[in-house]
Order: structure tokens, then C-alpha cells, then sequence
């Protein structure tokens, strides 16, 4: 599946996604929270991530967070936001500095959005058309109120959003 | 075919000087004009088939778009309910070019077109944005358009100013990343005034404005308010957040709903349905969020408030006397004047000044239609007589907020001309109704007609007001637009194996006294509904004490007489 990083640009995706009874891989994986809690992982070198689902908070998992370096958040169906509040939480309350990757449903309008909750990439469909997904991040470049791309208070001030 | 050369957006819309509407800067419209590339876009991937209905839907509705039963509908929002007379004249054109040559005002102080097609929707968007308007969440799952109190700025009754945090509002939460795809739609009410002129307990959250003793802002709030399929009035979090915390604490709140509201069933979605279930910890929690967010960067910054309230500063009220001469002796001369001033000419805080009530309900009519011609004449009496300005009410009225006693009597005869002074405001033909099955997709039963029914049945003048204030309310299914669960009399449409059945309410309320009505029967037949209302107030005639509404006399006496009333005979 095409992963587009925070430019907007196609990048290659390392992580691979391991079921808890799988054996590890020897590159960066995807793990569940019950395993990452149960196995002794500390001679691993590879990065870890962790696969959050939409129901659970990301303070539930705030004592993993400080090893992984990916943390995936889905949107079962598009209109399902909760990722949303997921991504903002994983940067505003537990300060977590890594990478925040949207799977699941994702619609290009929704891009813009996610970025700016602290979405570093998201992976898009096979066969998507990658200029459109650019064009809708850059079509509205206005903001009207802090979110986790300002970084100091704004409160109000308008801003215009740019792709780095 | 259409030969009319599309009108050209001036660079800045000459409006009225001192129409108290936010005035957009260039920022604001080129953010406008983004939008409407961005629509326009999502309309043309549809149409090429990349994107699916499902996918397309949420977006459409975000920029107000719905598919009814015979068309589409395009909603448009008047912030909190506020406009210039140059904006009501565009809706006017709007009708007249694009719809049948009317509009219909809503109970979220919007209007909306019920006969739009597809492909006009970007040239009416590029119209409206020709006068800083836009659909803009006006429907879908995210935060809609704020009401406030149509007498902001004129009530006498009023601590603060609501219009600048209705505001401060209406651009937190547009396009705001984390709360465009909620569980369900989200309405925020907010007044400034001790008496409720908003249905506060009746939204998603209720905002007071209040000041303290020493002059500070602060804010009263409420949430998990809601009508719909299960009526719930709202609970109140806090008696007072700072101003500075205003925006972190409805952050908080909405917070608190995107993470745990129902995903699974769209009849308990709303907050109001999270708010019952969870009880005391829905406060815990959003305190515990509002707590721990770093405060400083959702802080309201003091500057902002000055230069928005700026906007709705005072017009340049001339100093007069109360009660003029000329008014006065218009009052005594002419009784038809007098019995529509008694009804839609309220206190104003500035002495020789009036808030004027513009009733959408013609006997016989659509309660909230109003043709392109009335828009007009309204649009000229207020450039004429009150400053350019222009309010929708929540009872699907409109309002001239600053009018001189002096003048009321050209304001009447200009609104007789255009048959816009039917004296009956807050009397019983005042009715509210959702468009009911002659319009809307969802709708089981209809509720124009009703409405109709009933205000003809108690069209004579005199008896409206022997029966004194009654609001009744009706709704064409469960979903409740019509408000009828806070109507004094409440009328729901449902179907029932195929035919149209009307449940009747009582003793609901909207205002400081908040209610949900009481059912107080089965169900009456479509040709039987107005029979049942008429039995409802005679009972009340007959029944009430000196000086008693129909509402205090219910809640006096109780349903059983009512009952009686409606059903012994059949029984």
C-alpha cells in the first residue's frame, strides 16, 4: 500500500505489521500492546511500533510509548473521527515525538486534517492518485485555530498552512 | 439555457455602514474562496466516479447540500442569525434566480432553498460569496452553525454581548481538524442574558455569558441538551470558565464526545445520549482533559476579544425620549397598528429605541417562508429604519433589532404592503414546523399543512389573544426539527401502518422553565389533528386562573382534565 510522507511524497514503507503469534522480524515491526507488554524485547535493536485501535486511548499505552518510534491509528470508516482525538492526545498529552501513520479509510479531504492533529503519514490505496491527495492538502491553506502544526498560542490568529 | 450573465463579485461588498455583521477581511474571503475550489473539486471526482456516494455525502452535507425528496436542498448559514441588508437582498436574488422565488427561514437561524439543482450549487456558492456567505457546516457531523439570542445587542435584560463569542465560536470550529468528523452533529447555543431566549438545555452545549463582580467575562456551561428521538435536557458542567479558558474548555467537552460517543447507532450519537450514560463522570472527565491540556495554547487571547467585539460595537444611536409623540398618537389612532405593535414591538435598551418582530407566519401560510419580494422590503426597511441590520429567530422569525419609536408606524406600513405584519407574535398561530413530507427525505407524516390547519382554524385576532401565549410546535417525524418536544403544545407526525398519526404533547418548554412535553394520548388522524387542538385550549380557557398561560394552567391542573377532554367521548 503507497505511504505518503508529511511533503506529500510516496515513500517506501518498512514497517511490517506482525500477528502476536508470529515470529519477529528482523526490520521494524508493528506489534500489538498485549505483546510488546509480554515479551522481553530490550535486546532488540529494529524499531518498534504499536497498532492502536480506534477505541483505545492513547493513555492506555503511555508506559509503551517512550520505545516505539510508529504508532498507527485507523479510521474504520471515513466518518469514524476518532483518530483524530487519537493523534492530538499521542502529541499534546504524552508528548510523543515519532511517527503517527493514519490506515483504515482515509479520504484525501482528510489529510489536511490529520496533519494537522499530528498525522505525520498515512497509507493510501493501491492505484490512488497521488496529485490528488496533494491538491486536496493544498487546496484550503487557511486555519482558523491552534492545532498541533502551530506551535505557539494562537488562539484565533489566522494562519496559513503550508506543506513543509 | 439560461442567458443571464452571472453577476461579478465586487472586491468588497458595499454594505450598510453600520450593520453590526462581522465584517470579513481579505483573509476571510480568500478562505471563502478556497473552500469553494474545494467543493466545486469534490463535486467533479463524484461525478467522474472517484469518489462514492458514501464518501462524497459527508462532504456535501458539510457544505450544506442535502438530498430531499423532489431536489436538492442548500442550507445557508447566517451566523448566529445575524445579517446585513445587503446579504438579505443576494438571498433575495438567490431565490428568485436559482429556487422558486422564496426561502425558508430555520429554527438554527439559517435559510435554506428547497428546490436547488446540482450543477448551480458552485454558482450559488460563488453568489453568496460575493456577500461573505457560505453553507459551510450547515449540516454532517460537525459543529454547526452557533445561535444566539435575536435581541443581542438591544435587550434591555442583557450582561453581555454574546454575538462576539458566538463569533469567536463560528472560527474556532470552522474546518477544525479534530472535530469535522464527530460521532453526530453538534449545536451550540449562546445568550447573554438571564432570560432564555436560546432553548439553551435544548443543545448539544449551552453557553451564559455572564460578568462577575468585578467586571471579569466569564461562561456558564451546559451540554448533552437535544431533542430528536430521545429528548434530553442538558446538565450543567460549570457555573463559570474564564474567558481566557473559554475555547479549552469546549475543546475539552468536545474532546471527551469524539473519543467516546456511540459510532454504532446514529440514534445515540449525540452528546446528549454520552451525557445520560456516563452521569457524573462525563464532568469528570472533561475536567480531567481541560486540566491537563496545555492551557496556553488554546488560550483567548484579550486582544482577539477586543477587536471582534469591535465589530459589534453600538450603532450610532441618536439620543431620544422614550414613548414619542408621534408614536403614541399613531397607537391611539389606529388600532391595527396598536394590536401588531402589542405583539412585535419590544423593550430596547436605548430609550426611544425598539426591537421590531417581523412574523413569518401569515394566517394560512409556511411558518418560516419568506418570498424574494418580502426579502427585499425587508432588506429596504432595515437600511431605512434600523442601521441595515437584519436577525433570524429561532421561531423561524426575523427581526429589525433598532428601530425608533418615531418610525414604527412607517416600519408597519412597510411591512403591511408586503403582508409581513400579521400580529400574532407568540400567540398561537405562531407556530413552529419542520418542512415536514412536503419536502424532506426523512419525514413520516406531514407538517406544513398542519400548520396551516391550525393557524387558519384560530385565525380571528381576538381569540388568539383571549388564548394568550402558546407556542406550539410541530414536527413531521421522530427527528424533532420542528422542536416539538419543547413546545407548550407539541405535535408529532408519525406513520402508522400507512397512515398519518399525530401525537400530542403538553407543558414542554424552551425557555428558562425548560420542559420536555408530555405525551398525552394516542395518537390523533391527519383531518382530526386541529380538532384536537382546539379541545386542548378550550379546556385551558375554561380551566385557567386570573392571569394564568395555557402553560401555567397544565402544569397547574395536570394532563387528567386534558385527557379527559380529548378522549371521554371516544373512550
Amino acid at each position: 500500500m503507497p505511504l505518503l510522507d508529511e511533503h506529500g511524497r510516496a515513500v517506501a514503507d518498512a514497517w511490517v505489521r506482525v500477528a502476536d503469534d508470529a515470529p519477529l522480524p528482523e526490520g521494524p515491526a508493528i506489534l500489538t500492546a498485549a505483546r510488546l507488554r509480554a515479551e522481553d524485547l530490550s535486546g532488540r535493536n529494529a524499531p518498534l511500533g504499536i497498532a492502536l485501535d480506534p477505541a483505545t486511548a492513547p493513555e492506555a499505552v503511555a508506559d509503551l510509548l517512550p520505545r516505539l518510534s510508529l504508532v498507527t491509528i485507523a479510521l474504520p470508516k471515513a466518518k469514524d473521527g476518532r483518530a483524530f482525538t487519537q493523534a492530538r492526545a499521542l502529541r499534546e498529552h504524552a508528548g510523543f515525538r515519532g511517527e503517527i501513520r493514519a490506515t483504515g479509510h482515509v479520504l484525501p479531504d482528510q489529510w489536511r486534517m490529520l496533519r494537522r492533529c499530528g498525522v505525520t503519514t498515512v497509507e493510501v490505496p493501491e492505484g490512488a492518485d497521488l496529485a490528488q491527495w496533494r491538491r486536496s492538502f493544498d487546496v484550503v491553506d487557511i486555519a482558523f485555530q491552534p492545532a498541533q502544526d502551530s506551535g505557539s498560542a494562537l488562539g484565533l490568529r489566522r494562519q496559513r498552512l503550508r506543506v513543509a | 439555457m439560461n442567458a443571464l450573465v452571472e453577476p461579478l463579485a465586487p472586491p468588497a461588498p458595499a454594505y450598510p455602514p453600520h450593520a453590526r455583521t462581522y465584517r470579513y477581511d481579505e483573509v476571510d474571503r480568500e478562505f471563502l474562496q478556497e473552500r469553494i475550489a474545494e467543493f466545486s473539486g469534490q463535486i467533479e471526482r463524484r461525478l467522474r466516479g472517484e469518489l462514492t456516494e458514501d464518501e462524497f455525502k459527508p462532504l456535501r452535507l458539510m457544505n450544506g447540500l442535502y438530498l430531499q425528496l423532489h431536489a436538492y436542498m442548500y442550507r445557508i448559514a447566517i451566523p448566529y442569525g445575524i445579517l446585513n441588508a445587503t446579504q438579505l437582498r443576494q438571498l433575495a436574488m438567490i431565490a428568485r434566480r436559482w429556487d422558486r422565488g422564496f426561502g425558508h427561514f430555520t429554527t438554527r437561524q439559517n435559510i435554506q432553498f428547497n428546490w436547488t439543482k446540482l450543477e448551480d450549487v458552485p454558482a450559488i456558492m460563488r453568489a453568496l460569496a460575493a456577500v461573505d456567505m457560505h453553507g459551510i457546516q450547515t449540516s454532517g457531523n460537525c459543529i454547526r452553525n452557533t445561535t444566539t439570542d435575536e435581541y443581542a445587542g438591544a435587550a434591555p435584560d442583557e450582561a453581555a454581548d454574546p454575538r462576539v463569542y458566538a463569533e469567536i465560536i463560528r472560527q474556532w470550529s470552522t474546518l477544525h481538524p479534530e472535530f469535522t468528523w464527530l460521532p453526530r452533529k453538534f449545536k451550540i447555543a449562546i445568550t447573554g442574558a438571564p432570560h432564555d431566549r436560546v432553548a439553551l438545555q435544548a443543545h448539544d452545549v449551552g453557553v451564559v455569558v455572564r460578568k462577575n463582580a468585578a467586571g471579569e467575562t466569564g461562561f456558564e456551561v451546559w451540554a448533552g441538551g437535544g431533542l430528536g428521538r430521545t429528548p434530553v435536557l442538558a446538565t450543567k458542567l460549570r457555573d463559570w470558565v474564564p474567558e481566557e479558558d473559554f475555547l479549552a474548555y469546549l475543546e475539552a467537552v468536545l474532546r471527551v464526545y469524539n473519543a467516546l460517543g456511540n459510532r454504532d447507532n446514529i440514534y445515540k450519537a449525540r452528546i446528549k445520549i454520552l451525557v445520560r450514560d456516563l452521569g457524573p463522570d462525563f464532568l469528570a472527565r472533561v475536567e480531567a482533559e481541560f486540566a491537563r491540556m496545555p492551557r496556553q495554547r488554546y488560550r483567548l487571547d484579550p486582544e482577539i476579544v477586543a477587536q471582534i467585539a469591535a465589530h459589534f460595537a453600538p450603532p450610532p444611536f441618536p439620543r431620544l425620549a422614550d414613548d414619542p409623540p408621534a408614536y403614541r398618537d399613531a397607537l391611539a389612532r389606529d388600532a391595527a397598528f396598536a394590536a401588531w405593535a402589542r405583539q412585535s414591538v419590544r423593550p430596547h435598551r436605548q430609550p426611544g429605541h425598539a426591537s421590531v418582530t417581523i412574523s413569518l407566519k401569515p394566517i394560512g401560510g409556511i411558518p418560516g417562508d419568506c418570498s424574494a419580494e418580502q426579502m427585499e422590503a425587508v432588506a429596504a426597511l432595515a437600511e431605512r429604519h434600523a442601521f441595515g441590520e437584519i436577525r433570524v429567530t429561532h421561531v423561524q422569525n426575523l427581526v429589525l433589532p433598532h428601530v425608533r419609536q418615531d418610525e414604527l408606524f412607517a416600519v408597519w406600513e412597510g411591512l403591511r404592503a408586503v403582508g409581513l405584519a400579521t400580529p400574532n407574535i407568540g400567540l398561537v398561530s405562531d407556530i413552529i414546523a419542520c418542512p415536514g413530507m412536503d419536502y424532506c427525505a426523512l419525514a413520516t407524516a406531514r407538517s406544513i399543512p398542519v400548520a396551516q390547519m391550525i393557524s387558519e382554524r384560530f385565525a380571528d385576532l381576538d381569540r388568539q389573544l383571549d388564548i394568550g401565549e402558546c407556542f406550539i410546535n410541530i414536527s413531521g417525524c421522530i427527528n424533532a426539527c420542528g422542536h416539538h418536544h419543547i413546545g407548550h403544545i407539541g405535535i408529532l407526525g408519525v406513520d402508522k401502518r400507512g397512515a398519518e398519526s399525530y401525537q400530542i404533547t403538553l407543558g414542554g418548554s424552551a425557555t428558562n422553565d425548560a420542559a420536555i412535553g408530555e405525551l398525552v394520548g394516542p395518537g390523533f388522524p391527519y383531518d382530526q389533528v386541529t380538532d384536537a387542538v382546539e379541545t386542548i385550549l378550550r379546556t385551558y380557557v375554561a380551566r385557567r386562573a386570573a392571569g394564568e398561560r395555557f402553560v401555567d394552567t397544565y402544569r397547574r391542573i395536570g394532563p387528567a382534565p386534558f385527557k379527559e377532554a380529548l378522549y371521554a367521548a371516544a373512550g
